[in-house]
């Protein structure tokens, strides 16, 4: 009982100390308990099958990166808790010389950590319990689905889970803090604090080599992942920037400091001005010893700073996307395969879809408005590689993977005039010998601008056509969630006459407008399609509604994974480098006493503590800043297809984020030593 | 006549609670002069640290005054303490007290760059301080790289940079060796007669007292005798101190 009362009262006192600790609980249990809690938040929703679907891959995905993310949290718990003990040697020193025996000293850090952990699983799972309704409407708004009924819900299971997850973070801390004090020897605790430091001075020639040859190496890297992006021809290629990238943080930490110091320094009127001399030592001292938690640091805010505008701008861009490339309500399509033997579906290929739809009893006419019919046609002499031309052995080179041997799609010009008129894009005309291409696929139109620049010419039933523009115009034909249309041939009418229909397509508007109607008219259809596909037909259905519920899912998809994943990173790298400035602050208390001895001003002194721990925060987040403009562009490159053109509102939204948390952090901080560096 | 640097009149400092007082000070009131070197002598429990600590403004009197320079400093507050303490006053410490993290000569420097004077009068400054305590070589060291004979002098050095009023020094010989204190001692006497700097200095050696050249005697906090120096040989002096020392018995015996 006694044990149990001095627990109690170490708390208590000690309460700024562990303000830190307290936080990253209590934010860590509140961020953990929202992402679990959407399950249930959404099952309240109104939305329709396939959304649900695709929210339920969402939680089951949520619920795997919780494994991963408690793994995280559980490291930065153990950590601070070994920093929480590093600062109380001395009291447990006393203890040890009062006779208490080493079990019981673990005794009462157990029931410490028992009293915080129940206190921050309480307090995290009440503010989690707020966000979440926050969350809610996120959700709600992010898949498109309208709130009728909102209402406060509590999600048991996540709050099991919390309880589960972070009962064995504590449980794993409370063994680890045992072993710690089982290991401890008295001397050690006693003069843990006295441990003099000492400052390695580095050569600055060689860090100014060291800081010359890693900086090339990082530049390298970056333009790896940017300029020269087209190198990269699979995915484990990206390991070598990627470790460049590394190794190169870590050395331009450990030369920058050592030349910084080495700048300043001879800036004589600079160093010696006010308490400038001790901010810089005080900033030198300290990142010697941590150059290698200042790499972790930077690069866990790299990730955090990618990983957010990049999943942000997504989802930004897909619902974007949408209006445009999705312009009528239905799409159908008629494969005609020449390896398939039915009579019946043989016999099909002759009719029109709508010809087919009607033998089957679906009124168009009553039902669809708008319908436009077209034929795509194929040669087997025009395939990509030949359309390549010149530029094809260039090109082959460099993809080696892209789909050379594909036959082309064909569509005469009034076809590709009549949906271009529906979809409201640019018609085009052309004379008897001249063709075009339309794509919206930022590579591909690339490589096939190479071979239309060289005048490349097209050969159908031994005539030529020559390309009536430099470079592909931007059009498609499929509706898509996505820029993905790789090239489509446009040739005059009288060139198709004698080539085979690859395949026959339908686009129209419902002739109702509203949600609901339209998703009834496209179960119905879908009904049609399925029973009649390959029985006698072979027609495919691709719908607005689907693919706007199957992207903004994806999206979602993707932001939830991003913002989770962001945010802990984000908690993680910010908690660490909190502590760490904290566990320096007792060797600092005793500097900042030195000077308030010769006379320095209180408020010198808080300037001086502001800015070094300003200094000790930003320098890790400046370095992932510029890593994430290249990292970020990489990203882009990558996520192209989704249409990643949005950026500046998701960076707005990661800056809000970063500024939110890691200045959140970078206040307590403040606070915390102005507290223990303040004169008793 | 003498140009009077401290006077303190009728100082009095107690600890605890009504019920049980602790008289750290009790009614101790002696004037410093200026280019006076005076060593206060005591037991430890006697005061002297606290004497020391009022004046240097760490701690606050019960009652009584505190002149330096005819200012009354028992009436300073916040950011004019400070600024006093870092205009008028220089410290030196038993245990140095100097930044672990700064060079000797950023130490010494940001007595003055603390007072927002320019880089060349602090470079010039630190030239001739340096010289006079001998501590030119160590400059470009840090603490843990100097003996505590050096240390104490860069100390020294950070203390008179300043060119104060008055330097107070709290047991300097304290963590050093005999060599190291005796050469630290003729420093000290060196800047009091070249330099006239007026140095109240506290300890419990007599063979550091001796230096001096006026020792006060206190036991529980009150003045318990006062001896001057006059034209009396170091060794003579240091006798004379020795016989008071004998006389005040106690536990500063067995300091010796």
């Amino acid at each position: 009982m006694m044990l149990f009362k001095l627990s109690l009262k170490n708390i208590q006192k000690s309460v700024k100390d562990y303000a830190i600790y307290f936080f990253t609980l209590i934010l860590g249990v509140a961020i953990f308990y929202v992402f679990n809690a959407i399950d249930s938040q959404t099952v309240m929703m109104n939305v329709s099958k396939s959304t649900y679907d695709i929210i339920k891959l969402m939680n089951n995905m949520l619920a795997g990166v919780s494994v991963f993310v408690s793994f995280i949290l559980g490291l930065l718990i153990i950590y601070a808790s070994r920093f929480l003990i590093k600062r109380r040697k001395k009291e447990f020193g006393i203890y040890l010389t009062l006779g208490m025996s080493k079990r019981k000293i673990s005794f009462i850090l157990f029931i410490e950590t028992l009293v915080i952990g129940i206190i921050s699983l309480i307090v995290g799972l009440v503010i989690g319990f707020i966000l979440s309704q926050f969350m809610s409407m996120l959700v709600a708004n992010m898949f498109e689905a309208d709130i009728t009924r909102f209402q406060f819900i509590f999600s048991m299971s996540a709050c099991i889970k919390c309880l589960i997850y972070f009962g064995l973070m504590y449980l794993l801390v409370m063994i680890f803090n045992a072993v710690n004090i089982s290991k401890c020897k008295l001397i050690d605790l006693l003069h843990g604090h006295k441990h003099s430091e000492r400052i390695k001075l580095k050569n600055p020639i060689f860090c100014t080599i060291i800081f010359i040859v890693f900086a090339t190496v990082l530049g390298v890297a970056y333009y790896l992942v940017t300029g020269g992006v087209e190198k990269l021809q699979n995915a484990n290629q990206i390991l070598i920037p990627m470790v460049m990238g590394v190794v190169s943080t870590f050395f331009i930490f450990w030369s920058l400091s050592g030349l910084l110091l080495r700048i300043f320094t001879n800036m004589k009127k600079v160093y010696y001005k006010g308490l400038n001399s001790f901010i810089l030592r005080q900033f030198s001292s300290k990142i010697n010893t941590t150059v290698f938690s200042m790499t972790i640091i930077c690069l866990m805010l790299f990730v955090t700073i990618c990983v957010l505008s990049s999943s942000l701008s997504i989802k930004n861009s897909m619902t974007s996307n949408l209006e445009e490339l999705a312009p009528v309500d239905v799409q159908l399509t008629k494969i005609i395969a020449t390896d398939i033997d039915k009579p019946d579906i043989i016999a099909d290929y002759d009719l029109s879809i709508k010809e087919t739809l009607k033998k089957n009893d679906y009124d168009i006419d009553e039902k669809l408005k708008d319908v436009i019919e077209f034929n795509i046609y194929e040669d087997v002499t025009v395939t990509l590689g030949r359309m390549l031309g010149d530029s094809f052995a260039e090109v082959s080179t460099k993809y080696k993977y892209l789909g050379y041997e594909k036959l082309e799609r064909i569509i005469k010009i009034s076809d590709y005039n009549k949906i271009a008129k529906l979809y409201g894009n640019e018609q085009y005309q052309l004379n008897e010998n001249e063709y075009m291409i339309v794509a919206d696929f930022n590579s591909m139109i690339e490589i096939r601008n190479e071979a239309l620049k060289r005048n490349q010419p097209l050969v159908i039933s031994h005539v030529s056509y020559y390309p009536k523009y430099q470079e592909c115009q931007i059009g498609f034909i499929e509706i898509s969630s996505n820029h993905i249309n790789d090239g489509i041939i446009i040739v005059p009418d009288s060139a198709v006459v004698d080539l085979n229909i690859g395949y026959k397509g339908l686009l129209a508007n419902y002739v109702k407008t509203a949600k609901e109607e339209r998703s009834k008219f496209d179960l119905e259809l879908r009904d049609v399609v399925d029973k009649i596909w390959d029985n006698t037909s072979l027609i495919s259905i691709n719908t607005k509604l689907e693919i706007a519920e199957a992207s903004i899912g994806l999206g979602g998809l993707v932001t939830f994974i991003g913002l989770y994943l962001g945010i802990i990173f984000l908690i993680s790298s910010a908690a660490i480098l909190a502590l760490k400035e904290l566990s320096e602050s007792s060797d600092n208390k005793e500097r900042f006493r030195m000077l308030r001895k010769i006379g320095t001003d209180e408020k010198m002194i808080h300037q001086a503590l502001f800015r070094q721990i300003a200094i000790f925060f930003m320098f890790p987040l400046v370095i992932a800043i510029i890593h994430s403009i290249f990292g970020i562009m990489f990203c882009n490159t990558i996520l192209e297809t989704f249409g990643n053109d949005q950026l500046l509102p998701s960076i707005i939204m990661t800056a809000v984020f970063i500024v939110i948390i890691y200045g959140g952090y970078f206040l307590i901080t403040y606070v915390c030593s102005k507290n223990i560096i303040k004169d008793r | 006549m003498k140009e009077n640097i401290l006077k303190i009149s009728q100082i009095e400092k107690y600890y605890g609670t009504r019920s049980s007082l602790t008289k750290a000070i009790d009614n101790i009131s002696f004037e410093v002069d200026k280019g006076e070197f005076v060593a206060i002598m005591g037991a430890s429990g006697s005061g002297k640290t606290t004497l020391l600590n009022v004046i240097s403004t760490i701690d606050k009197v019960t009652s009584g005054h505190i002149y330096v320079a005819g200012e009354d400093i028992t009436k300073l507050k916040g950011n004019h303490l400070n600024k006093f303490r870092r205009e008028e006053l220089g410290f030196i410490f038993q245990d140095f007290n100097l930044l672990d993290t700064l060079t000797a000569y950023e130490n010494i420097a940001l007595a003055l760059s603390i007072q927002n004077i320019d880089i060349k009068e602090i470079d010039q400054r630190i030239k001739r301080v340096t010289e006079d305590l001998d501590i030119k070589n160590v400059l470009k060291k840090y603490p843990y790289q100097m003996s505590g004979g050096q240390k104490q002098r860069v100390a020294a050095a950070r203390a008179i940079i300043t060119n104060p009023k008055l330097v107070l020094a709290d047991e300097p010989t304290g963590a050093l060796d005999s060599k190291s204190s005796k050469m630290l001692l003729e420093r000290f006497h060196y800047l009091n007669q070249e330099l006239t700097a007026t140095i109240l200095m506290v300890t419990h050696d007599a063979f550091t007292a001796s230096y001096a050249s006026r020792v006060i005697f206190i036991k529980d906090g009150k003045i318990f005798n006062e001896i001057n120096k006059g034209n009396s040989s170091r060794k003579e002096f240091f006798d004379q101190i020795i016989d008071v020392v004998t006389l005040l018995g106690g536990d500063l015996n067995d300091a010796l």
